[in-house]
């Protein structure tokens, strides 16, 4: 897996919230048994038409955001289908970064990632950032003012700065686990195998009963 | 102070605990289906590695496979090539395959829990986000992506942080016509898709208790619409009935079944138990649910307008209009005008015997209407010989109605049942995102009987106005 320090890169913003990995990569190139090709499939009801020509009113067409590899989303991205195909898909489509805002229902913190796009996304080095509303609000509204607006990403630092006319920085949270497992590009099959007697011993005195029994 | 249903299973199944706040959980059976296994099979060969517990693992095909009576010849070779990459693998790594033809086949969801694989306090796993069916059964149960399908596949474990837990309440007793799935959605539509994000969910209450495990099962299989990691409902006297019946060849047995019993009966959550959160839905009065818009969060009562901008609860008004625009809806219209062209009944959500003889009961006696194609799609091979012995496909047939055989079918739409651009479909399944039936397809989510009704009068109907 490819690590993940610090990365600079153009930003597109993509206004919409619960977008699920249905949108980010439709069922039909699932069918495939290869973990590339998915890139140019991405989001791709919203990008082609039906013959297959790119969609001018689909904002992350827009020239604007050409060569762009951070997103800036809505809220609850990557909610559904557990299909790693949709970070595969990402990934492959340039996309180092998701930004996304968590925001507050009832006192309740609602995540800006869905749980099981967000695990997967640290296994395939996919930084997912969450942000507050009103940080979000703030970096849209910069790249609406600028075209092919860049940003810097610092993981190690837990900081993201908007190279505006006037720079803007952000710090973010990172739980220490996913943190350590991007910055190392760490494949976690071979470190749970370090575990192998930790598993083994478990399975001596783990109680069968509930086998299957057939 | 007393532990969850959750927090009991979690401890039974922690490997080791490590300084970052994760657990690694032993996994007790990883199901397995052609869609989100080949890359992880292809990892283990890359690497040189072997399945560690061939004899924890099970395969089926239910994805991609055709439902039609020539269904053994699948046309696509891009998903002929899945299936046979799935029946490769499962020979190379020596893993059980109920493959297409098997007398046991059908949607992983559905076979689990028929084959006796699904049984309280297990941790269970499938690279399939309706993972979560199996806790009607006090399993922790959930969907894992690729990259985990193959670190179970060498480890038999998986690497965890630890949930939160919620307390669901359904509280009274819904009336005529109302079933679990308006309980699961009205939850949803309360909470929002990501309003249980980060958290198990545990079921509960009385109007829980009294489902049967049918109902129970689309109860948790929908947890994930509202972003839970699981779901899960306590075991009772149902569930080992459930477990004790049938032909469940991996369940256990006279002795053995006695001492799981015991067992299963000090699962459920303690008295004293603490819960992180609680959340309460009273389900006296509960109208049958529809949706209305591009995700299982967007949805009314059958007898309410589609909502506008403002009253889009917990939406923007673009997302809004966006969903209005895609459906071809318009606010303030009365779900009960708008026609259908498509129903579909099946899925893992709901396509087992119970939702099969709810939706006979309607179409006994009655025809779908002329413009309406009527997917009928039994979720397993069993259920389908069921189905059959009871009559169920006569009824059907008689209605008008495809009687189809097992597969995953028109909810994911991979295979060849899929909604033509702006067709409006009365789904049984449970995600009406855009273009999940087919693109331009519009989804709405209902209960087998509201979708067996819509097929006949062509529109949405309230049920429980209707004449059984």
């Amino acid at each position: 897996m490819e690590s993940f320090t610090t990365h600079t890169g153009i930003v597109a913003t993509l206004d919409r919230s619960n977008v699920d990995t249905d949108q980010i990569i439709p069922k039909q190139f699932l069918k495939s048994i290869l973990r590339v090709g998915y890139g140019p499939s991405a989001f791709f009801d919203w990008r082609y038409d039906r013959e297959g020509n790119p969609l001018p009113d689909f904002e992350l067409n827009s020239p604007r955001f050409q060569g762009r590899s951070i997103l800036v989303t809505g809220n609850n991205f990557g909610c559904g289908s557990s299909r790693e195909h949709a970070v595969w898909a990402l990934l492959q489509d340039g996309y180092r970064a998701v930004i996304a805002p968590f925001k507050m229902r009832n006192d309740e913190r609602i995540p800006g990632f869905a749980d099981i796009f967000k695990s997967n996304a640290v296994k395939n080095g996919l930084l997912t950032i969450e942000l507050s509303e009103t940080a979000v609000s703030r970096i849209v509204s910069l790249v609406a003012d600028v075209d092919k607006l860049q940003a810097t990403i610092d993981l190690p630092g837990q900081r993201i700065t908007i190279h505006a006319a006037e720079p803007v920085a952000f710090s973010f949270d990172i739980d220490g686990a996913s943190k350590d497992r991007l910055i190392n590009g760490l494949d976690d099959i071979a470190v749970s195998l370090k575990y192998e007697i930790d598993i083994r011993r478990f399975e001596e005195q783990y109680d069968l009963f509930l086998s299957p029994q057939a | 102070m007393g532990k969850t249903l959750f927090e009991k299973i979690w401890k039974t199944h922690a490997v080791k605990e490590f300084t970052d706040g994760s657990t690694m959980l032993y996994i007790d059976r990883h199901l397995v289906h052609e869609v989100t296994s080949p890359q992880a099979f292809e990892g283990l060969r890359i690497a040189g590695r072997k399945v560690r517990r061939p004899d924890l693992t099970f395969a089926t095909m239910d994805h991609n496979v055709p439902t039609t009576a020539d269904r053994m010849t699948i046309e696509d070779p891009i998903s002929r090539a899945q299936v046979e990459a799935l029946e490769k693998n499962t020979i190379e790594f020596d893993v059980p395959l109920f493959g297409l033809g098997h007398p046991r086949q059908g949607i992983v969801h559905v076979i689990g829990p028929e084959l006796g694989l699904t049984l309280p306090g297990l941790t269970m796993v499938c690279g399939d986000s309706h993972t979560s069916t199996h806790g009607a059964f006090g399993a922790l149960a959930f969907g894992i992506g690729t990259s985990e399908v193959e670190h179970v596949l060498v480890t038999q474990t998986l690497v965890q942080s630890k949930p939160k837990t919620c307390r669901v309440e359904f509280t009274g007793r819904p009336g005529p016509g109302v079933f679990s799935k308006d309980m699961i959605l009205k939850l949803i539509g309360t909470i929002g898709t990501a309003g249980a994000t980060g958290y198990v969910l545990e079921y509960g209450g009385q109007a829980i208790r009294s489902l049967s495990m049918e109902a129970r099962m689309s109860v948790c299989n929908m947890s994930i619409e509202a972003g839970a990691r699981a779901g899960m409902i306590a075991p009772d006297d149902r569930t080992f009935e459930y477990i004790a019946s049938g032909q469940r060849p991996y369940a256990p047995r006279n002795r053995q079944l006695d001492r799981a019993i015991a067992y299963w009966k000090i699962l459920p959550s303690d008295a004293d138990a603490r819960f992180d959160r609680v959340i309460t839905i009273d389900t006296n009065g509960l109208a049958p649910q529809v949706t209305w818009g591009t995700n299982p969060g967007m949805v009314i009562d059958i007898d309410m307008p589609v909502p506008g901008g403002e009253q889009a609860g917990g939406y923007s008004r673009t997302d809004a209009e966006k969903a209005l625009d895609y459906m071809g809806l318009t606010p303030g219209t009365r779900m009960t005008d708008v026609a259908v062209d498509v129903v579909f009944i099946g899925s893992c959500t709901n396509s087992r015997i119970e939702d099969l003889r709810l939706a006979a009961d309607i179409l006994k006696g009655r025809r779908k209407a002329d413009h309406v194609d009527l997917l009928v799609v039994p979720g397993s091979h069993e259920v389908r010989e069921q189905a059959i012995a009871e009559g169920l496909d006569k009824i059907f047939e008689a209605a008008g109605a495809q009687w189809r055989f097992a597969g995953c079918s028109m909810c994911l739409a991979m295979n060849p049942d899929q909604l033509r651009p702006e067709q409006r479909c009365a789904s049984t399944s449970n995600r009406n995102f855009e273009g999940r039936q087919g693109r331009g397809g519009r989804t709405h989510l209902v209960s087998p009987q509201m979708a067996a009704a819509a097929a006949v009068a062509g529109k949405f109907v309230d049920i429980r106005k209707w004449q059984v």
